[in-house]
């Protein structure tokens, strides 16, 4: 019983921090600085999702250099950056790291 | 067509490409969640009730390794965090919606519905029905990953290993920053965000996440406030 207890506790504590800032926020009252910071969070949040899950192998130690990883992130950024297509640079990310996975 | 309905295609259209790892790993959730034993009905009530992939593996993570509810509750309440930046990013978009809109937008404001919505808000900032965008993008979000938790709640770990296809949720964030890898400010930000997830990645309870959000935005805060002195 304790687990739906926890479940609907975390699933509230959730829900709120979506819809506090939404609720909260009137946007008259956001400085010019204070929205021109907010126009970062993109750039903010994703990174702290990338990097770990790159960079960190199961024992959150650092991978090597030549990590297939790394090979296909390097691969998504060059391939991203040219093409400016999102898909083509989940796709070349994915396929690069199988190469390397696969082949060697 | 009208232009709610528009709006509605455009907010599914734009976030389909996002499925490629949003597929995988709902079904890898739900195997998860069968194989530390938590049950069926138990693993799938997280996906409607916290609805967050990460807070959900989070969750079920520390509680099976012997953690408190205490501890798993809050661990994943500071991954959610985030969460409240990105509401502060819509909220400048949505503020005349009824407050029922802004109840039920809440609940679908996911990592990738904001991704693709600030986007889309931020071109069409005068349109009437721009909130359209945000309800396609995570019903989307919101039918796929209710599917596919009940697919690997039923069918177990269907997603060989071998493919690694976690490494798609990565590729998938990198995707969508990276129009801002030609802008410097914006290269700061993810670099900074990036190390110090790394530097921080043990902290207490899950919260390097937030922590990189924190110190990224505060120092491209101070570096702006520097440059307009000079």
């Amino acid at each position: 019983m304790t687990i739906w207890i926890s479940i609907v506790i975390a699933g509230i504590i959730n829900y709120l921090t979506r819809l506090g800032s939404i609720l909260l926020i009137k946007p008259e009252k956001l400085s010019e600085s204070a929205k021109k910071i907010l126009g970062y969070v993109p750039s903010a949040v994703f990174p702290a999702i990338i990097f770990p899950a790159v960079f960190l192998n199961e024992t959150n130690t650092i991978v090597q250099i030549n990590d297939p990883k790394i090979i296909g992130f390097f691969v998504a950024i060059v391939i991203g950056y040219i093409s400016k297509n999102i898909i083509l640079t989940i796709i070349a990310g994915l396929i690069s790291y199988w190469i390397v996975i696969f082949l060697f | 067509m009208s232009k709610k309905t528009d709006n509605l295609l455009k907010g599914f259209y734009d976030v389909s490409p996002l499925l490629l790892p949003v597929v995988p790993f709902g079904i890898i959730f739900g195997a998860i969640g069968i194989e530390l034993g938590f049950g069926p009905y138990t693993t799938y009530a997280t996906s409607i009730i916290i609805f967050s992939g990460a807070s959900q593996i989070v969750f079920f993570q520390l509680l099976s390794n012997g953690a408190s509810s205490l501890i798993a509750i809050t661990s994943s309440s500071v991954v959610s965090t985030r969460h409240l930046l990105y509401g502060a990013v819509v909220a400048q978009y949505l503020s005349k919606l009824s407050l029922m809109w802004k109840i039920f937008l809440s609940y679908l404001l996911t990592d990738q519905a904001f991704a693709v919505s600030q986007e889309f808000f931020k071109k069409n900032s005068n349109d009437e029905y721009k909130h359209y965008h945000l309800l396609g993008a995570g019903l989307t979000l919101w039918i796929v990953w209710q599917l596919t938790t009940v697919i690997g709640i039923l069918l177990g770990s269907i997603v060989p290993e071998e493919l690694g296809l976690s490494f798609t949720i990565p590729l998938t964030f990198l995707a969508l920053l990276i129009n801002y890898f030609r802008k410097i400010d914006h290269l700061i930000v993810i670099f900074l965000s990036g190390l110090s997830s790394i530097l921080f990645y043990e902290a207490p309870l899950k919260s390097y996440i937030i922590l990189s959000c924190v110190i990224s935005l505060f120092i491209i805060f101070l570096i702006n406030k520097f440059q307009k002195k000079i």
